[in-house]
């Protein structure tokens, strides 16, 4: 592979890398703070791709009722990505009204399949409402490519990792800075106690949820500005791929998740440039089943022998 | 649509149903409580042949019930199974459409390179009659492969506590997929066919019954009750001298042993595989049917089995709209029973077998005084 190939699938990857983080952050923080897996990440995704198409299409034709000429491409993918964030949140908190408020105290893996199944509600649920056809995402901004001693690079790739990892400090910050970060993180060290010491436990859970679905929805609208087809479908895959790399991180690690993501992104990318593409699963699984038999916490994660409350 | 598939399965199932058995119940007691006078084998020989003789007699109309049948009790297979991951030993398993895809082809090579003229593996090396008698050890062969996969699974993730099967696990289905998406010799993502058709409705029966046996022999023997307790307590059970990860790499193997088995049985019943059947949905479909029917029970996740089939073959008629209702009613179900509808109960053969109605007590005393 000569260096300007190989730079070519360093972007690939990170792009495919950034998707991959930012779905895994929703489902490291969940696993993180209540210790379950949120297995409707993957279709809150989706939703967030479709909830981003319609405030994206909506924009447009607002621009394009209210004659306003000149505006920059890129205010209204902001303006998109913010409000698709803002209203996929709320679907996060619904999927935790509904389907793990409930079963708090119940055995962990009961709230994993109703996560599952509301998984299949929304996937069904789009596919009656809007039909099997597949919806394109509007082009909000227009291909530029660079070439850089070979190398070429669209402005969309930049945009979308410049973006995932501004998010991604974003969280940071948020996390480490804020109360309601440091609520969380004390929920994360034990949810047991620490509601005790007038910690809202649902507000928490609740935030998290939405947090995590609010990175999920920007994920959607970014691999919607690259891969602009979207059909019900879409979140199964990556989701429980994220779902991968978030474990891989680590059980809560925020940072730990980023990188997983990332990693995956690399994993799969080189290997479908090495050997033939049909066996990227195969390898790139393979290779995380290795890395698991080595450090079976993941990168970033505590030894915890805390017994599994069933 | 729905107020008519209800009054449909109302009038033409229930109502009659309800009838007989008000009727027939007094007689059936007493023929119950005769039987009691006989080895314990002897009368559950009996019930499991009028089971099959019902269920023949309903799918002798046409070859669609017979599919459904069968592929039902395929899933009763599974769902036992699973449970004995899930539900027995408390662990988060999502490895059974790796396993079942590993019994179904493994399964299939062996039949379709013995018996049948195929394009890739060349003529019948053995005559056709043999192949009957040669099922079971195809099968069980599957079944075998499959717990070898087990075994790459079990290694890392049971060294430590965690919900580290969960993902490995995972990874397990992702590769299999993938490794069968690769064999060009077994069709890649095409899939291979033409198995020959000797999954019929007795044989799926009695490999149903046979599962159903042993795995509830499995959880009640000790080593059943040694995986109930590392599930409760690892620390507590090591110190009662349970070895921790023996009895889980048994119970992880033996589980997916009857996962091939099914598998197997699976490719036999659509004689068609291909890979694409062992994705994220099956592993939905299973985990929905364990966690529906009642964890930590044999006889609950048959419950979960057949209602899971039977509600979506009835709720057929409204078209997309089953894939909300059902996964509607799991999750009231999940918020109302948190383990499923029967869970942590034993599958008691003697209490099925035994006459049900209070007032013919003194009878059934008497029955058995007078053994």
């Amino acid at each position: 592979m000569t260096l300007t190939a190989f730079l070519q699938n360093v972007i690939n990857a990170l792009q495919w890398g950034s998707f991959y983080a930012l779905i895994a952050l929703g489902y490291s923080m969940v696993y993180g703070i209540l210790l379950l897996f949120n297995f409707a990440h993957g279709d809150i995704f989706m939703v967030g791709a479709y909830i981003g198409f319609f405030v994206a299409s909506g924009l447009l034709l607002l621009v394009a009722s209210l004659g306003i000429v000149g505006l920059p491409s890129w205010v209204v993918l902001v303006v998109t990505i913010i409000l698709a964030m803002f209203i996929t949140s709320f679907v996060g908190m619904a999927v935790e009204r509904i389907g793990y408020r409930p079963l708090r105290g119940a055995p962990r893996a009961s709230a994993a399949i109703t996560g599952l199944m509301i998984g299949i509600i929304l996937e069904t649920g789009n596919l009656a409402l809007l039909g099997a056809r597949r919806l394109s995402f509007p082009a909000l901004i227009e291909t530029t490519t660079y070439n850089i001693g070979g190398v070429s690079i669209t402005n969309k790739k930049i945009m979308i990792v410049a973006v995932s990892l501004l998010l991604m400090f974003a969280l940071h910050q948020f996390i480490q800075r804020t109360k309601w970060g440091m609520a969380m993180r004390a929920t994360a060290y034990d949810f047991t106690v620490v509601p005790l010491m007038g910690v809202p436990l649902n507000t928490v859970a609740a935030l998290t949820f939405g947090i995590g679905s609010a990175l999920a929805a920007a994920a959607g609208i970014l691999f919607g500005v690259a891969y602009p087809v979207l059909d019900p479908y879409m979140g199964i895959l990556i989701g429980w791929k994220a779902f991968v790399a978030a474990i891989l991180g680590g059980r809560g690690s925020i940072f730990g998740a980023a990188l997983a993501g990332f990693l995956l992104g690399f994993i799969e990318i080189f290997v479908a440039t090495i050997f033939p593409s049909t066996l990227r699963d195969l390898i790139a699984y393979s290779i995380i089943l290795l890395i698991l038999t080595f450090r079976p916490h993941g990168f970033f994660g505590e030894a915890h022998t805390a017994r599994l409350r069933l | 649509m729905l107020p008519g598939t209800i009054l449909y399965i109302l009038l033409i199932y229930i109502l009659p149903i309800g009838i007989i058995a008000k009727l027939g119940a007094s007689v059936a007691n007493k023929a119950a409580a005769q039987l009691l006078n006989f080895p314990m084998w002897v009368s559950v020989i009996i019930h499991l042949g009028l089971l099959y003789a019902t269920l023949h007699i309903w799918s002798d109309i046409n070859a669609y019930r017979v599919l459904i049948l069968r592929l039902t009790l395929v899933a009763i297979m599974l769902t036992v199974s699973l449970n004995v991951i899930n539900g027995y030993m408390g662990e988060f398993s999502c490895s059974h459409p790796g396993f079942m895809a590993l019994g179904a082809y493994v399964t299939s090579v062996f039949t379709v390179f013995l018996f049948v003229d195929d394009k890739v593996f060349g003529d019948a090396l053995l005559q056709p009659t043999l192949g009957p008698f040669l099922f079971p050890i195809a099968l069980i062969f599957g079944g075998i492969v499959a717990a070898l996969g087990a075994l790459i699974v079990a290694i890392p993730s049971f060294r430590t506590r965690g919900d580290y099967l969960a993902i490995i696990s995972l990874a397990f289905t992702f590769i299999v997929k993938s490794l069968i998406e690769n064999l060009e010799f077994v069709g890649g993502p095409r899939g291979l066919g033409s198995q020959p058709d000797w999954a019929n409705l007795p044989t799926v029966f009695i490999w149903t019954i046979l599962c159903i046996w042993i795995i509830n022999n499995f959880v009640r023997s000790t080593l059943g009750k040694a995986l109930n307790a590392v599930r409760d307590d690892e620390m507590a059970a090591n110190a009662m001298t349970v070895n921790t990860r023996n009895t889980k790499m048994t119970a992880f193997l033996f589980s997916a042993f009857w996962a091939g088995v099914a598998g197997g049985l699976f490719a036999h019943v659509l004689r068609y595989v291909n890979p694409g059947t062992f994705s994220l949905q099956k592993l939905a479909e299973v985990l929905a049917m364990v966690y529906f029917g009642g964890l930590n029970s044999v006889i609950g996740s048959m419950v979960g089995a057949v209602g899971f089939n039977l509600l979506s073959e009835a709720l057929r008629p409204l078209e997309i709209y089953k894939w909300i209702i059902i996964p509607v009613m799991l999750i009231l179900v999940m918020i109302f029973r948190p383990t499923g509808l029967i869970a942590f109960k034993e599958l008691d053969i003697k209490s099925i077998i035994k006459p049900k109605q209070k007032d013919e007590k003194v009878e059934i005393e008497h029955a058995v005084a007078s053994r």
